[in-house]
């Protein structure tokens, strides 16, 4: 279980100074729907609400000047309720959706100004998507759908092939390259799904929230399948979804959107630990919170009499595993990173947050 | 008047029932003051008589006719096409029917037809259809028609063929250009609300008497559903499979080549079937103009009230509707399961099957290319006269036996709704009809309909078939009220019983595939040719469509709505008077607007048995060349007469949806 745990190397802390190389950098993105949509943006239009600039332009904002940077290798997710714009969003990145406004860089070069020619060579090699309802092609086997990327790219028909099955082999479908897509069940449709998007070994992969038509416990398998192509693959992943335990049990990273404006964006203990707004907090409201938040969002400054020869821990522990350590020990627990005392946590710190049924008011604290 | 219009245009929003008593107050009225003022401005024209414009119409076309040969647009444009088409068609006619390239017979004679239509229906259908295609075309010969069938079926070939390369790239545009779609829908809209006989006089001005008048006839009829099913099978595909595929970096082209057509490919070939019949029906009315085949077999026997031989060549037609409808049918639905049946079956077991076809079939076609025997069907296996005298004897014995019924029914039709409609729509003066009408449109619909409507009024009058324009009206008018009782009654039968449905749909679909040219026969022989006899051809031509809207509607009535009905203690009776009514209203307004335009498109076929009125003008007109403003004149009165109506009860029907979706 631990090794499906959210928390991965990125530090909170940490991430304000090292500026990392962005695969994909946003910036001031917007996307307007309706009549002379493109006279919002730059307007003391683009200042109104929603209500407001339907009433008077009949056209909707579905993407409000948006910024965000994702890193190499790194899952980002971008959460939020239906009719948030995160669909529109994911669409506007590979301009499958022709944004209003706004840059997209990939690698720096900004995929707007692309010409239909250079998109569809960057859609061919560059990035993959993955889809709701998973858009398989149903009069083609599951080998030719796989290598359809490589097909269009004008791959020979044994490459291409011969990739279709790697990749087939990969998301753990050997087997089944000849049966049609609606042979399959749900579930396997969207491994075929992803083998698709992973045959032509994009560099950015993107997800339109893949697993929510499928049901519960299929939905689980899938998501320890990404975790597990993350970690084999190791390919920069933007995620959309509206699930948020999904969101926290994939993402380095969490985006969360309403009404197409951009909320909050952290790590997942950030989010649950540091909700910016009513909104988010009322979104996190029910997640265990000793499953996502980590010792460093617990531990206190020891007090003057207390004895400090306990058990050391590392700040990004999450709480869920730290309990052991801490109930069994004497004495409160260094919370200890590159020799430094951070603080202290005692049973006291952990029974609260484990004490803190989801749906209630924090107490206490 | 003025008063009740004014209140009108501001009650949009208000609840319905107020608007049922303001149709019936127009009634009153009208009928008040029709009483008082009966007989006076009633327009009437003798028929013979022409007024200035029917006249300078007869001048417009003797122009066009004069300059087929020094016009440039003739010249280098329409003589060309004319020539194609009339190329094309004897080219087919020279291979199936009719002797050519210097031989005295076809150059495949009945035996390679039957078998290449066998093998067509084997290949791409299933051996059922096969078997049935094979009786088909065998029992064409046997009913002493296998000339007049073939040409038929060439012109439905020739015509099917040039329809499809039209409409299948135009249907892929539509398919994946919105603005092509958004221009072409209206365009095609006009072309299938106008009823087929109104085009056949102007097109002979341009590519004379005879085939080629008759395949553009054809092509604009079946077209429209080329391209409309086309256009939905690409539409109809998963948009985010399409993106899928985009997203993946595919060009248009690819996606169009690569998803967009394989996935409508069944769709295309149910277009593809609707074509076939749609181009069969018109290549049977088109013996109008003098298109040959079996079509003027009919049209030659109802002018002498033959109801034998009529019946002989009907038959023939119905059962060609019927091969050619089972048989892209049933390479429709193996479209569907074509990799999956094909790869089950071994593909050597296949190819074997479909090189002994061949074979069989290629033998089969030098046989019948080079013997007499399989050429030229045997005379004495000849059934045709027995048919004849069969149908000749049920229609008589049918006019004695049944002609107490028959009569009792036509009486009280005529004396109790034709004569009182008539003599109202007739008697009344054109500005009191203009009025009435005027006030529908402002009840029913909105204003923009009502200028629609002040508009066609005023070319009515000016056409100068005013008054009868009244009479079709009168006859469209209760034929629409018979097909909605029909449609309601048995709607709500369909609609509420599965078993009634699964019966009667089948019927219904036979029904409307049927050339409306067959119908007139029985129907003739039982009412003799009179203006009732084209009443019940336009119900029955028009019925079914109705029925079948209406059982849809009914059908799509929630099922928890009829279940808390009945919960509540309604009877039957209550379910279907007080929810599933009410609630399917505007299925049942749609319903009598489709009806009404389907009783239109049947006048012109009307004035061939007895109907008099615009029919009979447009009738006339082909035949007489003094009449021929006259029949255009009474052509576009149809149309326009049309559209009226049409537009009237569109809007209708969509207010009436809005009302329902507004009280849901």
């Amino acid at each position: 279980m631990t090794m499906t745990s959210p928390t991965k190397q990125v530090q909170p802390s940490v991430d304000a100074y090292v500026e990392d190389r962005a695969v994909l950098d946003v910036r001031g993105l917007w996307k307007v729907f309706g009549p002379r949509s493109d006279k919002v943006v730059g307007s003391p239009l683009e200042e109104l609400s929603r209500a407001e600039l339907k009433e008077r332009t009949g056209c909707v904002a579905a993407i409000r000047d948006v910024s965000f940077t994702v890193r190499p290798q790194e899952v980002f997710v971008v959460m939020g309720l239906s009719g948030s714009g995160k669909s529109t969003l994911v669409r506007c990145l590979t301009r499958l959706i022709e944004p209003t406004a706004g840059e997209v860089l990939l690698d720096g070069e900004d995929i707007r100004k692309a010409s239909d020619k250079h998109l569809r060579e960057l859609r061919r090699r560059r990035f993959a998507m993955v889809f709701q309802h998973f858009g398989l092609l149903p009069h083609r086997r599951v080998l030719d759908n796989v290598s359809y990327g490589l097909e269009i790219g004008g791959a020979k028909k044994e490459a291409r092939y011969e990739r279709a099955r790697e990749v087939i082999e990969l998301v753990g479908l050997s087997g089944y390259e000849d049966s049609y897509p609606d042979q399959l069940s749900g579930g396997m449709q969207q491994r075929v799904g992803l083998a698709r998007a992973l045959a032509v070994d994009p560099e950015v992969l993107f997800f339109d929230e893949p697993f929510s038509a499928l049901d519960p416990l299929i939905r689980r398998d899938m998501q320890n399948e990404v975790i597990r192509l993350h970690r084999e693959v190791g390919k920069t992943m933007v995620f959309i979804t509206h699930d948020l335990s999904e969101a926290l049990k994939l993402g380095d990273r969490i985006l969360i959107m309403r009404d197409g404006e951009l909320v909050q964006v952290g790590a997942p203990d950030e989010v649950v630990g540091a909700p910016v707004d009513d909104y988010v907090r009322e979104f996190v409201r029910d997640v265990p919170r000793s499953h996502v938040l980590t010792t460093r969002w617990i531990m206190r400054p020891p007090l003057p009499d207390e004895p400090l020869d306990g058990p050391e821990l590392g700040p990004d522990i999450v709480v869920r595993d730290a309990v052991h350590t801490v109930l069994r020990a004497t004495r409160p627990v260094k919370i200890v990173a590159g020799g430094e005392l951070l603080g202290v946590v005692t049973s006291e710190e952990i029974l609260a947050v484990i004490a803190e049924s989801p749906g209630k008011p924090e107490e206490g604290k | 008047m003025m008063a009740a219009l004014s209140t009108l245009s501001g009650g949009l929003r208000r609840p319905l029932w107020p608007r049922r008593y303001l149709l019936a107050a127009v009634i009153v009225a009208w009928v008040l003051v029709w009483l008082f003022v009966r007989g006076q401005d009633t327009l009437q024209l003798g028929g013979a008589e022409l007024t200035p414009l029917h006249a300078r119409l007869n001048e417009g076309s003797e122009a066009i006719d004069n300059s087929r040969n020094d016009n440039p647009l003739f010249l280098y444009f329409i003589n060309y096409i004319r020539l194609f088409l009339d190329e094309s068609i004897t080219f087919v006619q020279g291979l199936i029917s009719q002797p050519s390239f210097g031989r005295p017979l076809p150059v495949i004679g009945w035996l390679g037809v039957v078998a290449i239509a066998t093998a067509v229906a084997w290949l791409y259908g299933n051996r059922k259809v096969a078997l049935l295609t094979l009786a088909g075309f065998v029992s064409f010969g046997l009913l002493g028609l296998w000339e007049e069938s073939m040409d038929t079926l060439a012109l439905v070939l020739a015509a099917v063929a040039l329809s499809l390369l039209i409409g299948i790239p135009l249907g892929i545009w539509a398919g994946v250009n919105d603005r092509f779609n958004r221009l072409v829908t209206p365009v095609l809209d006009f072309m299938q609300t106008m009823p087929t006989f109104v085009y056949l006089a102007p097109l002979t001005l341009f590519f004379l008497i005879g085939p080629a008048s008759a395949t553009v006839a054809t092509i604009i009829y079946a077209v429209p559903p080329a391209i409309r099913i086309t256009a939905h099978g690409i539409r109809e595909v998963q948009p985010e499979t399409l993106e899928a595929s985009t997203s993946l970096g595919s060009t248009p082209w690819q996606s169009l080549r690569k998803v967009q057509l394989p996935l409508a490919k069944r769709t295309i070939v149910v277009g593809i079937n609707q074509t076939i019949m749609a181009a069969l029906c018109m290549v049977t009315i088109a013996a109008l103009i003098d298109a040959p085949g079996l079509g003027k077999s009919v049209l030659k026997a109802l002018e002498t009230l033959d109801v034998g031989t009529a019946f002989n060549a009907g038959l023939a037609i119905v059962v060609m509707a019927i091969v050619l409808d089972r048989l892209t049918s049933a390479a429709g639905r193996r479209v569907e399961t074509a990799h999956r049946a094909g790869r089950a079956q071994k593909p050597g077991r296949r190819r074997i099957e479909v090189a002994a076809v061949l074979v069989v079939t290629a033998a089969a076609v030098y046989l019948s290319h080079v013997y007499v025997w399989a050429a030229e069907f045997a005379g004495d296996a000849n059934v045709g006269p027995y048919v004849r005298r069969g149908a000749d004897a049920a229609s008589q014995w049918a006019q004695d036996n049944l002609f107490v019924y028959t009569s009792a029914f036509k009486n009280l039709i005529t004396y109790s709704l034709l004569n009182p409609f008539e003599a109202l729509l007739t008697g009344s003066p054109w500005w009191l009809i203009g009025i009435v009408v005027i006030a529908f449109a402002a009840i029913l619909s909105n204003i923009r309909v009502v200028i629609m409507c002040a508009v066609s009024l005023g070319l009515l009058v000016g056409l100068g078939l005013w008054q009868d324009t009244m009479v079709t009206l009168a006859s469209t008018l209760v034929a629409t009220v018979l097909v909605m009782i029909l449609g309601v009654a048995f709607g709500v039968w369909m609609g509420r019983s599965g078993r009634v449905d699964q019966v009667l749909r089948p019927v219904l679909d036979a029904g409307q595939t049927m050339p409306p040219f067959v119908y007139l026969v029985p129907i003739l022989g039982l009412f003799g040719a009179t203006r009732f006899t084209a009443i019940i051809a336009a119900v029955v031509y028009a019925a079914p469509v109705a029925i079948k809207l209406t059982a849809d509607g009914i059908r799509g009535v929630s099922s928890a709505a009829v279940e808390a009905a009945t919960a509540a203690g309604s009877s039957t009776w209550q379910v279907i008077s007080k929810v599933q009514l009410p609630m399917a209203r505007s299925a049942v307004t749609l319903a009598t607007s489709q009806g009404l335009i389907y009783v239109l498109a049947m006048v012109v076929v009307g004035g061939l048995v007895g109907a008099g009125a615009l029919g009979y003008d447009v009738v006339a007109g082909f035949s007489q060349l003094q009449l021929r403003g006259k029949g255009l004149a009474a052509g576009v009165a149809i149309v326009v007469l049309g559209i009226m109506l049409e537009r009237i009860t569109r809007t209708a029907a969509r207010r009436a949806d809005t009302v329902a979706r507004g009280t849901r």
